[in-house]
């Protein structure tokens, strides 16, 4: 568009600097609604898309003693063109992909029961996380809006706290000398299990698996219960009366209807809790110790101490090829369904 | 009795037989939520077969009422019988009864075939005879195309003949059905009203409707229940409702009507005088009331009984005066707002038995109104 054609001190007024910006993307020929599509667009381009990039080419590398650590994707098999462009041009350039990473993953078992543990801990967190937290979820729907507000602001509450620091007071409660074995010794229970020939001394619960499961469902319940929440709250409740009123009763109308219904809640719940939790590294690190093997803690072993970053690098591609592809198009195909069971 | 035949005519009048037993009675109930009664002692008999309409504004307890009958509510005092079990304490899955809810309440996740079933498989009826049966009763509204479609995509006349269909294929004792009619519209409401009417003279099952449309009423119901702030104020037949009102809000409730307010001056068994300076003449009235001379009365004149006329003509009774402030003309009838020289603004309708270009009375035309001396229905309140 010509600059006669915006009249001066036009009928809106807009800062001078958005009706620059608006000028510029119209000669672009953006149009505005366009234009707010295109920031996350372009958010998910330079933060995610272009980091991936990235990793999936060091994956394809060598490991190398040199800076960076690897070798290099593309070479000029001219030695005498220094830069990359001038050797793409001449027509020199060689593409040296290697799969060496990924042979390394395939072939060091302690990888594939990385994996393997990773995802059942995933997997059984999440269960846990679901039976928890949909009783939560459902009472929170089902009680009167003052209560609600406030039960919702106490699951909201703890992400006030850092993470990291709610992940350092469970060393706290469940060390050997920690809050848990204090309570239960002072309450003679120690001794009681001691006496029965169940258990001799503190409880040994830091650096186990078990320790790990109690760090990821406390901290990812709220995901869980959120979703769903959102989900159940909207219910209509005359569906649960209707169900009564024709014969059925009311914890088989909740498995009928009231489940059916927040399935969508539950998938998105699930995945909130599953993704995430393949991937932790800070939960077993702190609290699982050296027993423990998740593919997250490998990764960050295989990157920091090893220096490894073509075989780290690979590992990133491979937890997002074997799991995220999978529960993405699984959602995708969720979404086309419950969209047409509107 | 007025003579127009009603389009559902139902020869048995049980509630006028005196040794008949009804099938619901409901005795005496209140309901109270906190301070608000809802529901104030209310005592209502519903014959066997009956289609009962409990007909009021919004928040005048006919939903709670019709939830009490459902089990959803317990009265705060007074008990419900349904074909002589007391009611109280028993569950809405345990109850007699079957409700069409207002929404419809369809089940989103469920086919059409399968919504219809819920209701039998939790009875444990076994699979041939629930899919004999919903086929039966799906063939009856008309919807075996669409057994296998969700509630979404389904239109809202074919929503409402699935939950008509979902509640009745239980065959339950009674029938409730909450503004059975509400969502649709004027032409498929006339279809539906049918519709109901004929499934329920084929299966002679107990309905109560609950409605604020008092058309809906009129042309569905065996009997209407008027109710008013928790109270029922009248109960007749549609006809002894729209004729013989028996106070100033049911007269105004149903269909429209001009009160005129006027003291009594004489009082015969065989007529009623009354002076009505708001109407500025005196009313005449073929029955006689029993009430006090001199007392406070309101004589109700249905819009249609009123005959308009131009010109001043007089006449010492039923005959008032006028100017026309206003004609809406509605196709088969108009509706002249006529204002009387005392102020008061009078409605009155005419059929339109000549073309709209050659009606002879138009805007700000002096005209008569008179009437027949067995018109007015006279109100004490």
């Amino acid at each position: 568009m010509s600059q006669e054609s915006i009249p001066e001190g036009g009928r809106l007024n807009r800062a001078p600097g958005a009706r620059s910006i608006g000028k510029v993307l119209h000669a672009m020929g953006v149009r505005p609604r366009l234009a707010v599509i295109l920031i996350p667009y372009l958010w998910l381009v330079f933060f995610f898309l272009v980091p991936f990039g990235i990793v999936l080419k060091i994956s394809f590398a060598k490991l190398a003693i040199a800076q960076p650590p690897f070798t290099p994707l593309f070479v000029c098999t001219d030695t005498t063109i220094t830069s990359l462009w001038t050797c793409f041009f001449s027509g020199k350039l060689d593409l040296q992909p290697t799969l060496a990473a990924y042979g390394y993953l395939f072939h060091e078992p302690l990888y594939f029961k990385a994996y393997w543990n990773s995802v059942q801990t995933a997997f059984w967190s999440t269960i846990f996380c679901l039976l928890i937290g949909y009783p939560m979820a459902y009472g929170m729907a089902r009680s009167s809006a003052t209560v609600r507000n406030a039960l919702l602001m106490l699951i909201v509450l703890p992400f006030w706290t850092s993470f990291l620091i709610r992940v350092y007071a469970w060393i706290g409660l469940l060390k050997t000398n920690g809050v848990i074995n204090n309570i239960l010794g002072s309450f003679g229970i120690l001794d009681l299990l001691s006496w029965a020939g169940i258990h001799d001394g503190p409880l040994n619960m830091m650096n186990t698996q078990f320790a790990v499961y109690i760090g990821i469902i406390y901290s990812y319940l709220p995901f869980m219960i959120l979703p769903l929440y959102a989900n159940l709250e909207k219910m209509d409740l005359t569906l649960l009366e209707a169900a009564n009123d024709l014969g059925c009763k009311p914890l088989k109308a909740f498995f009928l209807i009231t489940v059916p219904l927040s399935f969508p809640g539950i998938v998105a719940g699930s995945m909130l809790v599953f993704i995430p939790a393949v991937g932790e590294y800070v939960i077993p690190e702190l609290l699982g110790g050296s027993n423990t093997v998740m593919i997250g803690r490998e990764l960050y072993n295989v990157f920091s101490q090893n220096r490894d970053w073509p075989s780290a690098s690979a590992i990133a591609i491979m937890v997002l090829v074997l799991l995220v592809v999978p529960i993405t198009f699984y959602q995708y195909y969720q979404n086309k369904e419950s969209e047409a069971g509107k | 009795m007025a003579a127009e035949n009603p389009a559902h005519y139902h020869t048995n009048t049980p509630w006028n037989e005196p040794g008949a037993e009804p099938y619901i009675r409901i005795d005496h109930v209140t309901k109270k939520f906190g301070d608000f009664v809802a529901v104030n002692d209310v005592s209502l008999n519903i014959y066997r077969g009956e289609l009962f309409s409990l007909l009021g504004g919004s928040g005048c307890g006919k939903t709670t009422l019709l939830r009490m009958l459902a089990g959803f509510e317990e009265p705060t005092a007074g008990k419900i019988y349904i074909d002589g079990v007391d009611m109280a304490g028993i569950p809405p899955y345990a109850r007699p009864t079957n409700m069409m809810f207002q929404s419809y309440a369809l089940f989103p996740h469920m086919t059409v075939e399968a919504n219809v079933a819920f209701g039998l498989k939790q009875d444990g009826t076994p699979a041939n005879e629930v899919k004999e049966r919903v086929r039966q009763i799906l063939d009856m509204v008309q919807l075996t195309q669409f057994v296998k479609r969700k509630p979404h995509q389904l239109s809202g006349g074919q929503r409402q003949r699935v939950a008509l269909a979902r509640a009745l294929v239980k065959a339950p004792k009674l029938l409730l059905l909450d503004e059975p009619l509400g969502a649709l519209d004027k032409k498929l409401r006339e279809a539906t009203q049918f519709e109901i009417m004929n499934i329920q003279d084929k299966l002679g099952i107990t309905f109560i409707v609950v409605t604020h449309d008092q058309e809906e009423a009129m042309t569905l119901s065996t009997r209407i229940g008027v109710m008013h702030q928790g109270q029922i104020v009248q109960i007749g037949t549609p006809q002894e409702i729209y004729e013989y009102p028996n106070n100033k809000h049911v007269a105004d409730f149903i269909g429209s009507v001009n009160l005129f307010e006027g003291r009594m001056i004489e009082d015969e068994p065989d007529h009623v005088l009354i002076d009505s300076p708001e109407a500025g003449g005196k009313i005449y009235v073929d029955h006689g009331i029993s009430a006090s001379p001199d007392a406070r009365v309101w004589a109700a004149i249905r819009p249609e009984k009123i005959q308009l006329t131009k010109g001043d003509r007089g006449e010492p009774y039923n005959c008032i005066k006028g100017m026309v402030k206003g004609i809406a003309y509605m196709g088969n009838l108009s509706i002249y707002l006529v204002q009387l020289d005392s102020g008061k603004e009078v409605k009155v309708t005419m059929p339109n038995q000549m073309r709209a270009a050659e009606q002879e009375i138009g805007w700000d035309d002096r005209v008569t109104l008179t009437w027949h001396a067995n018109s007015p229905v006279l109100l004490l309140s």
